[in-house]
């Protein structure tokens, strides 16, 4: 009898303080936050590599981390045909109206013609759609939207690996990820047979992604060979290709050429997506300049799918900006300065590829016996050294040379003046 | 292979096209002669031009002509100095709550932009997580791409909010109150800040008042939508007088700013999206989520007109100019609004046209149906939308009298 008192009055107990509890968390929450319960989001890794570079005192560091192409003496470099087209703009005294949701229409068709060449018979037919995009990313996501609006419920391969943003673009519109083999560890380059083996498998009328050129973040690329076969199995097995050409012009220098597989796929059939941007070879970074294309059956379907693709693009940003936009139209339109353009896109390659190849003698030279050939196989902004975890952080902590874990390095962050250091870096870490 | 197989988007049917623009396309076909273009929310002169603010000509040539400035990629949430000089702008030069650490922002692709990171960050984080089932309330009627920025958030129940009185042509506060009161618990509502687009009808001091109340004691969400400060009324802090309110009775809030309108900046794409969070830290990891949304939507702002913004804000001297702009906009469009009322009236126009005069910003609803406004496209070749909403600075002193009389032959032949 005492137990049972006891226990009810226990409970009571309880129950009281259960109220009083619940009514101070109520009161609490009021006079608290709707976000207490927001985390912090996960530090971006490259940034963080921005960031612990610019907090280091050592006068020799060196930031390999950036995707941003630099001079020779490691500045940023404002192409001369870019500032040019800024007089000729700012001359014209234009006004600031609205753009058509597609973006500037001068500036679509020229970034159609440079992808697909001016006389390709997609851009004679009309069965193209291309509009103006926030750089590779806009383009990318309206993709992405439209692949899950119109596509779905189909997954996406990613080669393995693929630039990071890739893969929360894709899922956040929606859609599901998957992979295909790609880059091989053990040769630093790429995995042909691999490749083909997990295309072979990929069930139809999945999305495939291919990078058109300098492959983001190994640099390795298939040969023109190696594209013909990939094409054939992608045509087996009826997958929808999807295209990121975020480095034509920058890749080989030779604008043509960084955009063959592109042009050979739609010989081949392959109606395509492309996604394009102008932050690298035109360095035009924060203008946010891009285009996105879907390759139709027909001008018809062409037209369709623009309609579908304003009334995914008008609740996100309406309408997209035009500074950007007019300039590299300018550029693409204006004889003279698409010459200047292509020497200077020229003159960015070339550097890189003099700096991979530098690179590679100061290895020598250093003395180091591994095999780096790949660092002049690879092309673009990026190498994938081969360097493992380990070897990074001693290369950052002992030498102050900043990069990603993976051992990626942005060969734009090379110069005539730090690749000795660089060289005798990872001579070092890996001797 | 046949390539007609081949397609994978045969299936996509055509969309309707978006109807604010395609009149302006119409309109564009058009060759008669006395036409006029009614329709897109964008400022024109008295010669019915478009118009490049002085100060941001000045501005501009300053950005050509510095040698510092490159295109580098602005950080993920844009140009610091840009976004905090655009919320004081909102907030006000001394607002207590940007003293106390807890305003912040984000850059965002005009006012649409930063409506959409709002919209994002409310589905994923607001009451739950990923509650797509929060009920988002825009009023009735509402600037039409609003519905769409949520609903393509993934909020799955859109409604709307008692606004506009059509019989008196005013506000039905009685009505927008009711909602406030019976709505769910946390639902949003999408508040205009001033010059509510389309009606132009804004609430008074004592009911938005009587609307901040009702809010927080339902524990509803602020979001503003502020496309028109300084516009509306010429001042800066008069048209930013609801949103101050609201900050000072502590809600925790968002504010879509577009700066299309008062900087006449339309296609640069500048916009902001104020932060207001009980405290440092919740802000410090609201951004850091923000941040995440930006980076898998376009990874980082545009440069040019943030640039052009921020440089205008924290120069005194700049800033006044600019000022100057947005009151020789504002005057031009309130002399507009007097002038038409007046030809109305000596018309004898049927109908009462003082909503004319009272309503206040870039739009007014004439309230023409839409037969009436089918005659005034296809008869008279003034261009407005369906809704019966005239945009102020399409009129002119050489074509407010064919407007006129074009309205007036509309009433009286048309029911």
């Amino acid at each position: 009898d005492f137990i049972n008192r006891s226990q009810d009055e226990l409970l009571t107990l309880f129950s009281v303080f259960h109220v009083i509890h619940i009514t101070i968390h109520l009161t609490w929450c009021f006079c608290s936050s709707w976000w207490g319960g927001v985390q912090m989001g996960p530090p971006d890794p490259i940034l963080g590599v921005s960031e612990a570079y610019k907090r280091d005192t050592n006068p020799k560091k060196m930031n390999l981390g950036v995707g941003a192409y630099r001079d020779d003496q490691g500045k940023p470099f404002v192409l001369s045909c870019v500032r040019k087209a800024e007089a000729v703009i700012t001359a014209k005294q234009m006004d600031k109206e609205y753009l058509a949701i597609g973006g500037l229409g001068e500036f679509t068709k020229s970034c159609a013609q440079l992808a697909l060449g001016n006389d390709n018979e997609v851009l004679k037919s009309g069965r193209n759609i291309t509009v103006q995009t926030i750089s590779g990313t806009g383009s990318l996501r309206i993709g992405a939207n439209f692949l899950s609006r119109f596509h779905g419920p189909r997954d996406v391969y990613l080669p393995k690996p693929s630039w990071g943003n890739h893969t929360p673009i894709f899922r956040d519109a929606g859609m599901q990820l998957k992979a295909y083999r790609y880059y091989d560890p053990s040769t630093c380059g790429f995995d042909f047979k691999g490749a083909l083996d997990d295309i072979s498998k990929i069930p139809e009328q999945s999305v495939i992604m291919l990078h058109a050129c300098a492959h983001n973040p190994t640099g390795v690329d298939p040969r023109p060979e190696q594209w013909k076969e990939i094409s054939d199995i992608v045509k087996k097995r009826n997958l929808l290709v999807f295209f990121d050409m975020a480095y034509q012009g920058f890749a080989s220098g030779d604008i043509d050429r960084d955009a063959w597989a592109v042009r050979y796929f739609i010989e081949q059939g392959h109606n395509i997506l492309l996604s394009q941007s102008f932050a690298k070879n035109m360095g035009l970074y924060g203008e946010r300049v891009g285009g996105f294309t879907v390759v139709c059956n027909d001008a018809e379907e062409a037209k369709r799918v623009e309609s579908q693709l304003k009334i995914l693009i008008r609740p996100i940003y309406s309408n997209p900006p035009m500074n950007g936009a007019r300039i590299a139209a300018t550029i693409l339109n204006t004889p003279d300065l698409r010459s200047l353009w292509l020497e200077e896109v020229h003159g960015m390659a070339n550097r890189i590829i003099k700096m991979r190849e530098e690179l590679v003698a100061g290895l020598k030279k250093e003395g180091s016996t591994h095999n780096w050939q790949h660092v002049t196989d690879q092309i673009g902004m990026f190498c994938f050294t081969g360097l493992k975890p380990e070897q990074v952080e001693r290369l950052t902590k002992e030498f102050s040379v900043y990069m990603t874990k993976d051992g990626r390095i942005s060969m734009a962050g090379v110069t005539s003046g730090n690749v000795g250091y660089l060289a005798n870096g990872i001579h070092a870490v890996t001797k | 292979h046949d390539p007609a197989t081949m397609s994978v988007f045969c299936e996509v049917p055509q969309a309707a096209p978006v109807a604010v623009f395609k009149l302006s396309q119409d309109f564009n076909n058009d060759q008669f002669p006395k036409k006029v273009n009614l329709g897109v929310g964008a400022y024109r002169t008295d010669e019915c031009q478009p118009w490049v603010l002085p100060v941001v000509k000045k501005v501009e040539k300053i950005i050509v002509h510095d040698d510092r400035l490159n295109h580098e990629y602005l950080p993920i949430l844009g140009l610091p100095e840009f976004r905090s000089s655009a919320s004081k702008i909102a907030l006000g030069d001394d607002s207590p709550a940007i003293q106390e650490n807890r305003v912040g922002a984000v850059q965002c692709l005009g006012g649409t932009g930063a409506l959409k990171m709002g919209a994002e960050f409310l589905r994923r984080f607001y009451n739950g997580n990923n509650n797509t089932k929060t009920p988002v309330y825009v009023s009735a009627p509402t600037w039409e791409n609003h519905n769409a920025v949520f609903a393509n958030a993934g909020f799955e129940d859109i409604r709307s909010y008692k606004y506009w009185d059509a019989e008196k042509r005013g506000l039905d506060f009685a009505g927008f109150l009711g909602d406030l009161e019976s709505c769910p618990e946390h639902s949003i509502f999408v508040l205009h800040a001033c010059a509510h687009n389309p009606t132009g009808t804004d609430p008074t001091h004592e009911q938005w008042k009587q609307i901040a109340e009702t809010m927080m004691k339902r524990n509803l969400f602020v979001f503003f939508d502020s496309a028109y400060q300084g516009f509306a009324s010429g001042s800066l802090d008069k048209d930013a007088w609801a949103v101050r309110y609201f900050v000072s009775m502590d809600f925790e809030m968002l504010c879509a700013q577009s700066f299309s309108k008062n900087f006449g900046l339309y296609n640069e794409r500048v916009g902001n999206l104020t932060v207001v969070a009980r405290d440092a830290d919740n802000l410090k990891r609201i951004l850091s989520q923000m941040e995440m949304i930006v980076r898998t939507t376009w990874s980082n702002p545009p440069s040019q007109g943030a640039r052009i913004v921020a440089i205008t804000l924290n120069s005194p001297e700049l800033f006044t100019d600019w000022k100057d702009n947005v009151k020789t906009m504002a005057d031009r469009v309130l002399l507009m609004r007097a002038q038409l009322k007046a030809k109305l009236q000596a018309l004898g126009t049927p109908g009462t046209w003082d909503h004319i005069t009272e309503q206040i910003g870039m739009f007014s609803f004439t309230g023409l149906n839409p037969k009436q406004v089918e005659y005034m496209v296809k008869e008279r070749h003034v261009y407005l939308m369906t809704s019966g909403r005239i945009n102020m600075c399409g009129l002119t002193t050489k074509n407010i009298d064919y407007v006129a009389e074009s309205i007036h032959e509309a009433v009286t032949k048309v029911q």
